[in-house]
């Protein structure tokens, strides 16, 4: 009986029309790297959740007696200059760099996906001044428009997030922007607007639908940058302000006892390094998985 | 061709002046008076009151505006807050140091991401491939300074072999330069793999490699020629990336160029240095991404800009 339902489920894979969704499922499934990649992901969630219970006391409390430990039992990671746990602050750090993470592309999805979608549906005008707009935020790489905007904003993690954010708006829009004028041209949207449809209803029951899938690898991508940018900016010290602790400028503060206590600045590099190349690893795998273009 | 050069540098205009007036706004927007920020804590009102008559700043918008177009035309940018010297002149003097690394690097990074990723693309599947495809991954997600700190670390920490910051000899451009190549070799090493894959399933090669030619031949002579464009493209924009890793490996390494420049000017809150520097780095920017335009224009004889 058993055999039989398996066999019919196989058969069904193997033969019968599938979802998108279920075929993309199985394609990631398949694809170790990119499951490795979440699975990283998945580590750094469970470690912000339940940094109290990883690490009970403060992270940011100073002990001075202990300062520059090297890796012990006690200190796993060894101490920092002000005698604080490095693994405590590594777990409580990703709080910082997933929150960041989180900003980050929520203001580049909110603001540059609306204005992808616009500039793209609507064309003419609009999307000749939007282009420009964007044309002139490309002209600046990434990190240095990020750096420039938090000289105006001021440092600290919000004025970080958004101004990695508004980094990330213009790299949307053009995304969005170029799969909005394809799926334009598609009959169905012709078919909506023959029936009457109203443009807001085209944009997001018709074209943005449609627009999900380079959004999305785009997201797990942007997340990875906005991790590392922030911890760029930290480790500058015009990031995330101490003692919050955050990897970046944890890195920065190592920096000075690299001949005495090397282990300061190694350990929240790979902090960083794993948890950027999750982000990337996931990317990737969901651009094999999502886009039908690519087959396996 | 000519033609198209013009309009390409005609089409960079509206970029220009997007990016002036992105810089007018960035400091009229800093929270306060500009002219309290850029006297600083100590001023009297008299001295604010004359920095705000030298800036402008008592005149309507858009005559600032127009005026501070004039200065960018001439490339007056003003005097740096800290040191009182011309913008120019601070940026003028690092600029070599900074276009040296880059130049450096991205040399490198050609070298060895080029046939890395031929190799790659050429035994697709193969431990070769896997390895290469790894390494550039790891490449992308190392954080450059990072990066830079263990190379410190083990070349003049553990094996007193390299300065660990600095300049004077070539010895002071080893360890930066590697930190600023590691962070681009991996995008030009990844192009280059899927666009030789591409090229290397195409009819025309197949008839290459049916004429009884040399592998080493349909790959150099036939494959990558064809793949060449996107490998540009990347290494056009990683130019800018370059650029934006300078600020962080200048950092490391105490290296005086315009990207530590960058930095020490946000800390000091010296904005006209900032706006000054962040121009540079745009207009540079710019001006590289035309020339990659161009160039394909020389790689492709297809492409016709009319």
């Amino acid at each position: 009986m058993t055999d039989t339902i398996r066999n019919t489920a196989d058969g069904d894979r193997d033969h019968s029309p599938i979802s998108p969704f279920r075929r993309s499922w199985f394609k990631l499934k398949r694809n170790k790297v990119a499951l490795f990649g979440g699975f990283l992901i998945l580590l750094y969630i469970l470690t912000a959740l339940l940094a109290p219970v990883l690490f009970p006391g403060n992270p940011s409390a100073p002990n001075l007696i202990m300062a520059l430990e090297t890796p012990s039992l006690k200190h796993p990671l060894g101490t920092d200059e002000l005698g604080r746990s490095i693994l405590g602050r590594i777990i409580y750090g990703s709080r910082v760099s997933l929150s960041i993470a989180i900003g980050v592309v929520s203001v580049g999805l909110f603001i540059g996906v609306p204005l992808g979608l616009i500039s793209g549906y609507y064309g003419g005008k609009t999307d000749f001044i939007l282009q420009r707009i964007t044309d002139t935020l490309l002209a600046f790489p990434g990190f240095l428009l990020a750096l420039g905007l938090v000289a105006v904003l001021g440092v600290g993690l919000k004025n970080a997030m958004v101004s990695i954010g508004i980094a990330m708006i213009p790299l949307y829009i053009r995304l969005v922007r170029g799969c909005t004028l394809a799926v334009r041209e598609e009959i169905y949207v012709e078919a909506a607007k023959a029936v009457g449809t109203r443009d807001t209803v085209i944009l997001l029951r018709h074209i943005l639908p449609n627009v999900m899938v380079p959004i999305t690898v785009q997201t797990s991508l942007s997340m990875g940058m906005g991790i590392l940018f922030a911890a760029g900016l930290g480790f500058l010290g015009i990031g995330v302000q101490p003692p919050t602790p955050e990897w970046g400028t944890m890195l920065g503060s190592g920096r000075s006892y690299l001949f005495h206590a090397p282990h300061v600045a190694t350990f929240p590099g790979i902090a960083i390094f794993l948890a950027v190349l999750g982000f990337n690893l996931l990317g990737d795998g969901l651009r094999d998985a999502l886009d039908p273009r690519f087959k396996l | 061709m000519f033609q198209y050069v013009i309009k390409r540098l005609l089409s960079i205009i509206p970029v220009l002046f997007g990016i002036s007036l992105l810089l007018f706004f960035m400091l009229r927007a800093l929270p306060g008076d500009p002219a309290q920020v850029l006297a600083g804590q100590m001023a009297t009102p008299e001295d604010i009151e004359h920095i705000r008559h030298q800036l402008g700043l008592d005149k309507p918008v858009y005559i600032q505006y127009a005026v501070f177009l004039g200065q960018l035309a001439k490339f007056d940018l003003g005097r740096s807050a800290r040191t009182q010297n011309p913008v120019i002149q601070e940026i003028w003097a690092r600029l070599p140091n900074t276009i040296l690394l880059a130049v450096v690097a991205i040399t490198l990074a050609c070298l060895f991401g080029i046939p890395a990723g031929i190799i790659s693309a050429t035994r697709p599947y193969t431990f070769l491939d896997y390895l290469v495809t790894a390494a550039a991954l790891f490449g992308i997600s190392m954080p450059v300074f990072w990066l830079g700190l263990m190379l410190v670390i083990v070349f003049s920490v553990i094996l007193p072999w390299l300065p660990a910051g600095g300049t004077g000899s070539w010895k002071h451009v080893i360890l930066p330069s590697i930190t600023l190549t590691a962070f681009v070799v991996a995008f030009i090493a990844r192009m280059t793999r899927s666009s030789m894959l591409e090229v290397l399933s195409q009819d025309y090669t197949t008839t290459a490699r049916s004429k009884g030619l040399k592998e080493k031949v349909v790959v150099i002579k036939h494959a990558l020629k064809n793949a060449l464009i996107p490998i540009i493209t990347v290494v056009g924009l990683q130019f800018g990336m370059l650029l934006g890793g300078a600020v962080l490996t200048e950092t490391v390494f105490a290296w005086p160029g315009v990207g530590r420049l960058i930095v020490d000017s946000i800390l000091a809150r010296d904005y006209p240095v900032i706006q000054g520097t962040i121009l540079i780095f745009g207009l540079i920017y710019t001006l590289v991404n035309l020339m990659v335009d161009v160039i394909y224009a020389f790689v492709d004889p297809r492409i016709r800009y009319d």
